[in-house]
């Protein structure tokens, strides 16, 4: 019990660069305050975001994982978001039909001028997080 | 049109041959890609160019070496190429059908000549059945499908686990069907080709035989016993288990990956240097856990496999033959490929000008995801 209350969840996200990475940077310039919980990882478009990478964070014991991306209709390369919509929607399917937690794994919009809303989102994630506890896989060895 | 092939003095597998001569000699394909018998006496894949060598092909033997569908790829893939007739169980046209769309076979200057499958052994099974059992060279796949056609709640001992739940034994997607889930295969075989082939080769159509009643009964069956196995390994993945624990004494050999007709990409990430971590990367690991599984990432292995291949999974279950370990691959990952096919609603080696899911897009699906 006292574990969870000091437990603090570790976020790894995947920002597209166009969209939620700079909206992440507008919270930050804004002084938008939010928890420290999340470690941001820079990519082109949310379409980069290979499931290999978010199952490695997940399997290395990240508590939630975030894939940030333009609202559909806005990529920078047109389509990237709705594919990898589609790539979030099978990832989560099969996770969760293999006896993993696929509700760890998320996935926003969030535009350039969204700081708010990125904001929100950390903030959601983590205390969602918080309540669900440590990911199992951080002390599996044998994964 | 259909036709009635007919069989003399009781020798089906002769009379087969025959008709696959028949299509080297009046050039309607260059080669033949089918199942040869070599001189040891095993079954394997392969191309003919001489009709007079056709004499040794066995498309009726009942075991299943690789997919083909690869091989398929390997002689369709980029022009020019030979126009090639390949023989094909249903799970192989159905992983053609899937390479197609993956752009890793053509069918542009492919004949697809489907035979009814009643299921086949493993290479090791079929062995030792071969060899043992000293009954005339025909009792094997007499007995499979006559055991198909009669008893198809009872599958023949040593029977492939995949072949004992393969719901899909027949490919009627391909222009030659050879419908052998019927009775009187001692005096006659049907099939189906395109009118102008028929004529050409000099056939007349015929009736149809009582294939429509055995299939149904026999998938029947089929469905029900992977309905039950589906239903097991969804229990342990439900309950306390999943992927990880299931696949425990997982060697890491690459074995399912490396016989998987869809798992088609030259170098596969996991043997690729970016899983070749630096010493400190796994001293680092270690220290986190206290202890850390060696090869790496088995996990993500199998997870990542699941994310490549499991929406094309046509269930042939060559991944299960190949594991050394003995794993259940082939029903875990169609177990879980159905459901993750069923939210695309996508069903492989249907259509072939159906895109696969992950490279297509709707723009107003899921939109309350990411919300």
């Amino acid at each position: 019990m006292m574990r969870e209350s000091s437990f603090e969840p570790r976020i790894i996200a995947f920002l597209c660069n166009w969209c939620t990475y700079t909206g992440a940077d507008l919270a930050g310039t804004s002084r938008l305050q939010y928890p420290p919980n999340v470690r941001i990882i820079r990519l082109m478009c949310s379409g980069a975001v290979d499931p290999i990478y978010v199952l490695k964070a997940d399997l290395a014991g990240a508590d939630g994982i975030l894939i940030g991306g333009c609202h559909p209709g806005d990529c920078h390369y047109q389509e990237g978001n709705y594919k990898e919509r589609r790539r979030v929607v099978a990832l989560k399917q099969i996770l969760k039909d293999a006896g993993y937690d696929e509700d760890r794994i998320w996935i926003r919009w969030i535009s350039a001028s969204e700081g708010q809303r990125f904001a929100e989102a950390i903030r959601e994630i983590t205390v969602a997080m918080k309540e669900k506890g440590p990911n199992p896989a951080k002390s599996e060895w044998a994964i | 049109m259909r036709i009635s092939l007919p069989v003399e003095n009781g020798d089906t597998l002769q009379a087969l041959q025959g008709f696959l001569q028949k299509l080297l000699v009046e050039g309607v394909v260059d080669l033949l890609l089918v199942p040869m018998r070599t001189p040891s006496g095993t079954i394997t894949p392969a191309l003919v160019s001489d009709p007079g060598l056709l004499s040794q092909a066995d498309p009726l033997a009942p075991v299943l070496p690789v997919n083909a569908a690869t091989l398929a790829g390997q002689v369709s893939v980029r022009k020019p190429r030979p126009r090639v007739g390949a023989v094909l169980r249903s799970c192989e046209a159905r992983a053609l059908v899937e390479l197609v769309k993956l752009q890793q076979a053509s069918l542009e200057d492919m004949l697809v000549i489907a035979v009814d499958c009643a299921g086949a052994y493993g290479v090791a099974e079929y062995g030792k059945l071969v060899s043992s059992n000293g009954k005339p060279k025909d009792a094997l796949w007499q007995e499979l499908f006559k055991s198909a056609r009669l008893t198809p709640e009872t599958p023949p001992a040593g029977l492939r686990q995949a072949c004992q739940v393969c719901e899909q034994p027949i490919f009627d997607g391909a222009q030659v069907v050879i419908e052998l889930l019927e009775g009187g295969l001692a005096e006659q075989i049907r099939l189906t080709l395109p009118d102008a082939l028929g004529e050409k080769l000099g056939f007349t159509p015929a009736e149809a035989g009582d294939r429509a009643q055995i299939l149904a009964k026999l998938i029947e069956a089929r469905t029900a016993r992977r309905d039950v196995e589906f239903a097991a390994i969804r229990a342990r993945m439900e309950g306390t288990e999943n992927l990880s624990s299931i696949f425990a004494a997982c060697i890491r050999c690459h074995n399912c990956m490396t016989v998987c007709p869809i798992c088609y990409c030259k170098t596969c990430v996991f043997k690729s240097p970016i899983f070749d971590h630096e010493p400190m990367q796994y001293s680092a690991w270690t220290r986190q856990k206290g202890a850390y599984r060696m090869p790496s990432d088995t996990t993500l292995f199998h997870l990542t496999r699941l994310n490549h291949m499991a929406l094309s999974c046509v269930g042939c279950g060559m991944c299960s033959e190949a594991c050394p370990a003995e794993l259940p691959v082939g029903m875990v990952f169609r177990a879980i490929g159905q459901r993750v096919q069923g939210v695309f609603n996508y069903q492989p080696g249907k259509n072939v000008d159906e895109k696969p899911p992950l490279i297509t897009f709707k723009a107003d699906e899921w939109t309350e995801v990411g919300e």
